[in-house]
């Protein structure tokens, strides 16, 4: 009908022609990649360097125990533990004899935290320093020696495949999880962002009375109809301007790429093109570029953008007229909202939970459960798509799964219209549920 | 033939009847004036006949027909008492946007928009928002988007509430030329001075029933209390009882209530008999305020909640 388009129209362009809209669609991606680099960043460079003091009795470990850059320690007899702390140290560690198949208790006295991370790696260090110790006492291998059969042992690489009769599929588990927590979280927040915007865009109708001008001209369920239309295409202009936008990422980082190493990762892609059971040689920079390109190929990206753009659509379709009726009952005190919305973000959060777990166990029956009823489909099906469909999805789960959705937002936005229709025009007391139950589900 | 009939309308809530029987019909190029205390019926009345409530019972004819909601409202131009416009959205784009959702083409709404919006001296506006608005020009705003698709039944909940004189004499005279130009008017109002001076009709409803229907000059016909004043000099000394009760004397005036059985000729003859110098003679009508008060006066203002059994 032509008034829904002019409905359509207005919320989207007003939403789009808002600077906020152009703001979050740039800021947000930049906003998480700088999370995610100053996380790195914290971590590496976070970790102080501490410099432990070691009063041993045992006299080998000056020559098993490694210092690096993170712990350095310090075996000079000139520190004890009453003057550590005057030569730099942030601890001593004072280890007594050390009895063969006895439980010694060896200590570590700080007047500067190490932090968790610290004491286990430094508990490690020691222990791989008796270990290497013994087997020098009782084999004579050296440690140098102990090194170089560590570092040439590792040559075995796992690769997975799922079974689909004919092909085997390269797959990585890896890959999958964090794609599958990636797309769920997504549908999470997009559902929470865009509903809320349905919700204030029928609160701001309501509390300035432009409503009942709106609706002696065109029916209230159009005009919600409109509202959501238009603002669902408000989030997937937003969804796929952000998938550009990574595109456009992804070439400008391979830009930076020096020319040779990307020569290398050519050279490794046609070995492995070769089927050859042998790794690529390379660089350890090639190495890693190779293997990240590599796994980027195990993923079926249509099928993955495909049914999240199904997922998002019918998701936000199935909780914004929720949002919406919620809207269309408050009125201007948005404390009333929030103990509405309670029941409608209950099953988007638990969903979420749901997610969690099912992105680690997606053949599951929770996962199977959770991915077909329609109040959490959305999220925890899209973290079960990118293990692969038809193996850890069959069709007829995602078909099934589907149908449920589309049948489960036709009665919601059915429902929400009524409730929405009545509640729009209704100023003055907020209504109980008894209330709105019969709006929805009484002829009148 | 009337442009609007209403029959018979019913609307009722779960706590009140709302709209309880209510009849009347409104002339083409008319204004007709719908009074009533607050919470009387006025809005459901109003929202039933914009095609915003279904009634419960009861028709509505437009033009002749049954009142068909989708294709009627776009004839209909409907100012809410409660106004309201979307507050981030600029003027001209709004005003065509309600336009274009009554169903003008977007170059149509463009020329009629332009039109008004001259007409208002709103020219300056086409690119400010409503928040930048005071009240009374969101006032005049909101005008102009209810007449801007040329309505044939235009209903104004309270038009004037808000308005500066000169601003108020401009719509005023807005709604006069409009209803000569053909277009009909209901206009919703508890302010009887406004009633008194721009309605041919109206009528009286109050919880939810009418209780008086009529041409303003009809009504306050039917309430006179034969009450008239007269100014005379020198006043006789003798007033007789049997012809009139006097109710405030002065130097020179009587404010009078003619008795029953006697007319305003035996009134005259007698100060004329009397050699008195009669200057003026008037019948003291009851202006509506007054009939208004006096109708809704004794029924509790605010109306009570009842279940209603229906």
């Amino acid at each position: 009908m032509n008034k829904i388009g002019l409905i359509i129209r207005r919320e989207y362009f007003t939403r789009i022609r808002n600077k906020t809209f152009l703001l979050s669609t740039f800021l947000l991606p930049v906003l998480i990649v700088m999370v995610i680099a100053g996380t790195v960043y914290l971590g590496i460079k976070g970790r102080t360097n501490h410099r432990i003091a070691v009063a041993d009795q045992n006299g080998y470990f000056k020559d098993y125990l490694k210092s690096d850059s993170a712990i350095f320690f310090d075996f000079s007899p000139s520190v004890d533990t009453l003057n550590y702390a005057e030569h730099n140290c942030s601890a001593v560690l004072i280890i007594p004899e050390l009895k063969e198949g006895e439980k010694t208790i060896y200590r570590l006295k700080y007047k500067k935290q190490l932090g968790l991370a610290n004491i286990d790696d430094l508990e490690k260090r020691v222990n791989a320093a008796i270990t290497d110790h013994l087997i020098f006492t009782k084999t004579n291998i050296t440690r140098s020696h102990l090194d170089s059969i560590r570092a040439s042992s590792d040559i075995a690489e796992l690769q997975t495949f799922s079974d689909e009769g004919k092909k085997s599929q390269a797959s990585s588990q890896g890959l999958s999880y964090a794609i599958g927590w990636a797309c769920g979280f997504l549908i999470y927040l997009l559902t929470f962002i865009y509903g809320a915007m349905v919700m204030r865009g029928v609160m701001e109708e309501k509390t300035s009375r432009v409503a009942e001008v709106i609706v002696s001209s065109v029916k209230p369920f159009p005009l919600m109809l409109g509202k959501i239309i238009g603002i669902g295409a408000v989030g997937l202009t937003q969804f796929l301007l952000w998938v550009g936008l990574i595109a456009i990422l992804i070439l400008v980082a391979q830009a930076f790429i020096p020319q040779e190493l990307m020569q290398e990762v050519n050279n490794m892609q046609k070995v492995n093109a070769m089927g050859s059971a042998q790794m690529a040689q390379g660089t350890e920079a090639a190495k890693q570029i190779f293997a990240f390109k590599q796994s980027l190929q195990t993923a079926n990206w249509t099928l993955i953008i495909g049914s999240f753009v199904f997922y998002f659509i019918g998701g936000y379709l199935f909780y914004s007229s929720l949002f919406a009726a919620v809207g269309s009952v408050v009125n201007e005190d948005p404390q009333e909202a929030q103990s509405l919305l309670l029941p409608i973000s209950m099953p988007i959060v638990f969903s979420f939970i749901i997610m969690s777990i099912a992105v680690q166990d997606p053949g599951g029956s929770l996962a199977l459960w959770a991915s077909l009823i329609p109040f959490s489909s959305p999220i925890v099906m899209m973290a079960r798509i990118p293990y692969g469909v038809p193996t850890t999805v069959p069709y007829w789960q995602l078909l099934l799964s589907m149908t449920l959705l589309a049948g489960g937002f036709l009665f919601t936005t059915w429902m929400a219209g009524r409730i929405y229709r009545t509640g729009i025009l209704l100023y003055g007391k907020k209504p109980t549920w008894k209330t709105m139950w019969k709006w929805a589900f009484h002829n009148g | 033939m009337s442009m609007l009939e209403v029959a018979h309308l019913k609307k009722y809530f779960t706590t009140q009847k709302a709209v309880d029987d209510i009849s009347f019909s409104v002339e083409k190029g008319s204004i007709f004036g719908l009074l009533g205390p607050n919470g009387a019926g006025k809005t459901t009345l109003i929202r039933m006949i914009t095609g915003i409530f279904f009634p419960d019972e009861g028709s509505i004819s437009f033009n002749g027909k049954k009142f068909n909601a989708d294709e009627d409202s776009a004839l209909i131009g409907y100012m809410p008492e409660e106004r309201g416009l979307y507050k981030k959205m600029k003027i001209g784009e709004q005003a065509l946007y309600l336009a274009r959702l009554k169903g003008l083409s977007s170059s149509d709404a463009l020329n009629q928009a332009k039109d008004w919006f001259t007409r208002f001296e709103m020219q300056s506006w086409w690119n400010k928002k409503i928040e930048d608005l005071s009240k009374g020009m969101a006032q005049k705003l909101q005008f102009v988007t209810t007449v801007l698709h040329r309505p044939e039944l235009i209903i104004l909940d309270e038009p004037f509430s808000g308005l500066d004189p000169v601003n108020a004499n401009l719509i005023k005279d807005e709604i006069f030329r409009l209803a000569s130009n053909g277009a009909s008017i209901i206009f919703s109002t508890h302010r009887m001075e406004q009633v008194e001076e721009i309605c041919d009709h109206i009528i009286l409803i109050n919880k939810g029933k009418k209780i008086l229907d009529g041409t303003v000059n009809h009504v306050k016909q039917e309430f006179k209390e034969n009450l008239f004043r007269i100014s005379v000099s020198p006043l006789p000394s003798f007033l007789p009882d049997a012809l009139f009760d006097v109710l405030i004397k002065n130097e020179d005036s009587l404010t009078m209530r003619i008795q029953e059985g006697h007319t305003p000729n035996d009134v005259l003859r007698y100060f004329i008999d009397q050699h008195s110098n009669i200057s003026s003679f008037t019948e003291l009508l009851p202006s509506l305020n007054e009939i208004f008060i006096k109708l809704v006066e004794g029924t509790s203002l605010s109306r009570q909640f009842q279940p209603v059994q229906a």
